[in-house]
């Protein structure tokens, strides 16, 4: 809290042996040219990594993910400071088109699946943007079928008549079938009995270490995210709040009380909870 | 009880006595409703992609046709005066990108739908000032001698609109089940976020499916050209396809097809033997009265997804 504005020698977030494949920079997300909804996030995601975003309703989590794969501009919002870098360059000028070429895609909350689609249609439809040949893609269809069994046995039924599980399996596939460097997997646990969601979390575990894929994570069951996540943020009201490896953040009293739901000193009232300070400053 | 009998008992006795004469009244209306069927077609494909009531669709029939009549006035052949229409409607679909959808990008449906009628004012006007709003007749060498087969009388015209609507149904299908970017329009079609996200360029797709809807306007307008002469009423036979519509439900292209059958066959039938209860000129009004009624038990139609609110 003593940082002051123009400290500037802030070190990387996750080892410093890897660069940041994903660089956030002080954005500032604009709705409809009134509503300001992130006030300054930075962030980065090292190659490999898995970062977890937290934080409650409206912390700004899925416009944070939505200003990195530019699905912004079809709801009337707008980056309107900071800067977003993949791989060294500058993306956010760019269409989700462009990015997904470039390796970044999103996993919209609320398993948006194609509900008229067929399973196996609406992973074909994550291969959109490719152009290395049919024998390619469907090479990467058993190799997500591999990952999700399930789906293979469900792979010509309509994607709307599946369960919930099978279609948060089938947008993470469908995601996959675009041959991604980076997931933004925003809620992969809403509305999943947990058993489901320990499934979901496992196999993102094994996509990054078998598939080489980065994750950045938006999640509010933060236990969850913080068990399989190296990293994490904590966004509140637009802002990063506060940010550390998985393993301290797991062991700060105000994550465990706030969203870990474990305190030392029993029940507290509501009054007495304190809020964050913004610790984190920005990179110059 | 005489009224019961003319309505409910001596119609059908009609249609029993001379199956040869109901035999013709279905494949005329069969025929017919062919040719709904391609208009209300084009509504379904922009609909369906774009989530846009295109209240321009029959101008679009009705342009394409002027077009295509206009270039053969000039002396290009039928085959370079297709291609040329093709072009047109192509280009045409390019400007509505670039001009409207383009800058509308997330507005409310209401002022899309506000804004593809002011197309349609644009496209008549043009159309008519480039090609001349007098009438024409649209001759592009279709066969149309009455011949008989079992003792009912065809006509190779309707046979020929029917078989080309019949090809133009299956190009459609397999284009769009069977390849990257039909599966993309689909897509689209269920889920424009999603779409987004997995790298589906919007732009490009709508592009694609007015271009199509273009096409199959051509193809409609073609076919009730050569019928009723290329004129501005041709634009009319868009509101024949709203029944069409609202039977088959707005999203669905096998919905289209079955509810234009259904109409066509319907009105005909309705015309030779309720006709004549009512005064005759059922026709003009069977098809509202019909979609009354579904909408009013059936409002999402025969084949539709959802019930439409957007309209």
């Amino acid at each position: 809290m003593s940082e002051s504005p123009s400290s500037s020698q802030q070190q990387p977030a996750v080892g410093a042996d890897r660069p940041p494949a994903l660089l956030v920079n002080n954005i500032e997300v604009i709705y409809d040219h009134v509503i300001l909804v992130l006030k300054g996030v930075s962030l980065e995601v090292p190659e490999g990594g898995i970062v977890a975003l937290l934080g409650a309703n409206g912390a700004g989590k899925t416009t944070t993910l939505k200003a990195i794969s530019n699905l912004l501009g079809a709801e009337r919002g707008d980056v309107t400071k900071g800067s977003i870098e993949f791989s060294g360059e500058r993306v956010d000028r760019m269409t989700p088109n462009d990015l997904v070429r470039r390796g970044v895609i999103q996993v919209m909350e609320g398993r948006h699946c194609f509900e008229h689609l067929t399973i196996e249609e609406n992973l074909l439809t994550g291969s959109y943007t490719r152009s290395d040949g049919r024998a390619a893609i469907l090479n990467d269809l058993d190799m997500v079928y591999g990952y999700f069994p399930q789906l293979k046995e469900r792979r010509n039924a309509q994607a709307g008549y599946t369960s919930g599980g099978e279609q948060q399996m089938c947008v993470i596939g469908r995601a996959l079938m675009s041959r991604p460097k980076m997931i933004l997997l925003d809620e992969p646990s809403m509305g999943l009995a947990p058993q489901l969601v320990e499934g979901i979390f496992e196999t993102v575990k094994r996509l990054n270490e078998e598939e080489g894929v980065s994750f950045l994570l938006a999640e509010q069951n933060t236990d969850m995210a913080l068990k399989y996540a190296k990293y994490g943020y904590i966004l509140e009201n637009g802002r990063v709040v506060l940010d550390g490896a998985a393993a301290a953040l797991r062991q700060n009293e105000d994550v465990k009380e706030f969203y870990l739901g474990i305190s030392a000193s029993g029940r507290k009232s509501y009054r007495d909870t304190k809020h964050y300070k913004r610790r984190k400053r920005w990179l110059a | 009880m005489e009224i019961l009998n003319a309505f409910f008992v001596a119609p059908f006795v009609d249609m029993g006595s001379d199956y040869i004469f109901f035999a013709e009244v279905v494949i005329a209306g069969v025929l017919t409703g062919v040719m709904y069927s391609l208009v209300a077609l084009g509504f379904v494909l922009i609909f369906k992609a774009s989530g846009v009531f295109n209240f321009s669709q029959g101008v679009m029939v009705l342009f394409a046709a002027l077009t295509l009549v206009g270039l053969m006035e000039h002396g290009a052949p039928v085959w370079l005066a297709l291609i040329g229409t093709v072009l047109v409607m192509i280009a045409l679909a390019f400007a509505v990108e670039w001009v409207m959808l383009r800058r509308l990008v997330n507005q409310e449906e209401i002022v899309l739908f506000m804004s593809t009628i002011g197309l349609s004012f644009v496209l008549q006007g043009l159309g008519e000032m480039v090609w001349g709003s007098n009438v024409k007749a649209l001759d592009i060498g279709i066969p149309s001698e009455p011949f008989e087969v079992g003792g009912i009388l065809l006509n190779e015209f309707d046979l020929f609109a029917a078989a080309s609507g019949a090809v133009l149904v299956g190009v459609l299908a397999v284009f769009f089940h069977y390849t990257r970017i039909g599966r993309a329009l689909r897509a689209v079609a269920d889920d424009h976020q999603a779409a987004l996200s997995v790298g589906i360029p919007l732009r490009t797709i709508w592009i694609i499916v007015w271009s199509v809807a273009g096409m199959v306007g051509l193809v409609a307008g073609i076919m009730w050209g050569a019928k009723s002469g290329v004129q501005f009423s041709l634009s009319l036979i868009a509101l024949k396809a709203l029944p069409v519509l609202i039977l088959g439900g707005f999203t669905s292209v096998p919905g289209a097809i079955v509810g234009g059958l259904i109409i066509g066959v319907g009105e005909k039938i309705a015309e030779i033997y309720w006709g004549p209860l009512f005064g005759g000129a059922i026709e003009n009004w069977f098809a509202y009265v019909l979609a009354l009624v579904f909408l009013l038990f059936r409002p999402q139609g025969l084949f539709g997804e959802k019930i439409i609110e957007r309209v």
